[in-house]
């Protein structure tokens, strides 16, 4: 059974008024426990409002949104307990802490679960171990560290819960490259370690590349591409009719193609693209 | 919830009331806000009724949208309905239990406060929904202009007054978006004890708190980096000017005031 399901998932923003706008139409889609799922599309898609019905932020106007067969929206204390499983990290984290120190912050969750004092400081030390929290910062105020380290803090505050569904809402924007890095390292970790779902919103195709083993692409409030990274990658074209583009790995690919130096088209991150050139230089060919 | 309010919502639109002068509409609202306190009785409140609905079907904006914002301010208006049904004794004594009576002239008071209320906000926001705050801000910075001359900071008044009416949807949405992520961290806003709710509250406050001293931080530092230094030898990009129709606006308003003193004063 996939562990989310949505059935003709609509949603329209202030319906009846004159503001009113489809925002997604008839979603369908199953998304698999341990799957690594990656989301695309650009501003105004429908990729944020999609996620927010994932955990019971938004109510569907039209459909059904289905986690572990149940419709989360079926009750109300459903769709309470629903947001611990769903872990949902909204854009700009940071801007939500607002505890006096950063154990407390991150305790949040936890402590919203009604946890065992033992347990939430269990959760908060393995949710700080997975972001790279050191233990040093817990005593301090949220507002005096670094941006980076706010970012971390954030999420840690929702993986403290457990969810068995990690939805993050473009958690890169605005870090530095090396951050970017670690903290996409830190999100395949938690995977690696908790077999949780990911969904990964994000604008940067490079990150999306990198880590989803799946990508789902957002146009006009439907879905017009659901496949691995490979088969939406070397569409280009489409991609970029839709306002998206390729990674710039895919680019490089194409061009090397052009100039007659075969490289395969499976290339999307640099370590493929290296090996495949280090390949072709041995005379074989990889892919 | 935060998108109720509609505190300095503008209702964009080309209706006469649209186009006058904001300087006009502030005057006229004025009038009417004096003409509503001199008026006693159910001919001048009527009258008064009667020109708030033209206004209004003048202005296109939706007799709806108007009541909408008289929602937040039920509970006032029912206090002092019910504060002035006990409390204005004389007339004839309908029913009386215990040390509460209620008296024909308790009713008819209670009625005129009521519809006092109603139509001062409604009026109001007549001037809020057919105006842009900018505009608004503009015509009460010239209207008070004379005000500098005895140290009034005028200027710096009408700046803070258009930066607040400015950052009130920016602050609402992000009070919509704070309230989001602390749901999807299990924070419950709507059920428990008024003490446990009014500590709920807290993870949307502090934050929200946060994210307005650094926004007006930033601000701060975008003003200045373009030489922002107060109203000093400040211009304008547009300039208000008032038409013919604008004075003959206020000319009638003030006829219409007068003619309302006149009414009073004759005992209607």
């Amino acid at each position: 059974m996939p562990i989310i399901k949505t059935e003709a998932l609509t949603h329209v923003y202030s319906k009846g008024s004159p503001f009113e706008s489809v925002a997604l139409e008839n979603i369908n889609i199953e998304i698999a426990q341990g799957e690594f799922v990656g989301l695309i599309g650009h501003t105004g898609s429908g990729k944020s409002t999609f996620v927010q019905h994932l955990n019971g932020l938004l109510l569907p106007t039209n459909g059904r949104v289905l986690m572990d067969g149940a419709d989360i929206n079926s009750s109300k204390k459903l769709r309470h307990e629903i947001r611990f499983k769903v872990g949902l990290v909204f854009q700009y984290p940071e801007y939500q802490l607002f505890e006096e120190t950063v154990y407390k912050d991150i305790s949040f969750g936890p402590r919203n679960m009604k946890l065992s004092k033992q347990e939430i400081d269990e959760r908060v030390r393995e949710a700080a171990g997975f972001v790279g929290v050191p233990e040093s910062l817990f005593e301090k105020s949220p507002l005096e560290i670094s941006g980076g380290q706010k970012r971390r803090v954030a999420i840690a505050g929702v993986i403290a819960m457990r969810p068995d569904v990690l939805i993050l809402d473009e958690p890169t924007a605005g870090l530095d490259p090396e951050g970017c890095e670690s903290i996409l390292n830190n999100i395949s970790d938690y995977r690696r370690a908790t077999g949780a779902t990911i969904i990964l919103v994000s604008h940067s195709m490079e990150d999306i590349a990198k880590i989803s083993e799946r990508l789902i692409v957002f146009d006009g409030g439907h879905i017009v591409m659901d496949d691995s990274p490979m088969e939406v990658f070397s569409q280009a074209d489409r991609l970029r009719s839709i306002g998206l583009d390729v990674p710039v790995v895919t680019d490089i690919a194409t061009r090397l193609r052009e100039l007659s130096i075969y490289v395969p088209e499976c290339c999307y991150t640099v370590s493929q693209l290296r090996d495949a050139i280090l390949s072709l230089k041995k005379g074989g060919s990889s892919c | 919830m935060l998108k109720d309010i509609t505190l300095g919502q503008y209702f964009p639109g080309n209706s006469f009331i649209h186009r006058l002068d904001p300087r006009t509409k502030l005057m006229c609202t004025i009038v009417y806000i004096a003409a509503l306190f001199v008026a006693k009785s159910y001919v001048t409140y009527g009258i008064l009724l009667l020109m708030l609905c033209l206004s209004v079907a003048v202005s296109r904006i939706k007799p709806s949208a108007l009541l909408k914002g008289l929602k937040p301010l039920a509970l006032i208006i029912v206090f002092t309905a019910i504060l002035n049904l006990f409390y204005i004794k004389g007339g004839k004594e309908l029913v009386s239990f215990w040390v509460l009576s209620i008296t024909t002239e308790g009713i008819k008071t209670a009625l005129f406060m009521v519809f006092r209320i109603m139509m001062l906000i409604t009026g109001t926001f007549l001037l809020t929904y057919t105006t842009t705050p900018m505009a608004l801000t503009d015509g009460l910075e010239i209207i008070l202009n004379p005000l500098k001359k005895i140290h009034v900071p005028v200027h710096e008044f009408a700046m803070m007054m258009s930066i607040a009416l400015r950052f009130i949807p920016t602050l609402i949405e992000e009070a919509d978006k704070i309230t989001n992520a602390q749901k999807a961290r299990g924070a419950d806003f709507e059920t428990g004890k008024l003490t446990e709710r009014a500590k709920a509250l807290l993870p949307l406050l502090v934050p929200l708190f946060v994210s307005a001293f650094r926004r007006a931080d930033e601000l701060a530092i975008a003003m200045e980096s373009r030489c922002y230094h107060g109203g000093e030898g400040r211009t304008r990009m547009k300039k208000l000017s008032m038409k013919a129709s604008d004075f003959i606006t206020i000319f009638a308003s003030l006829v219409f005031l007068t003619g309302i003193i006149v009414l009073v004063q004759f005992g209607f």
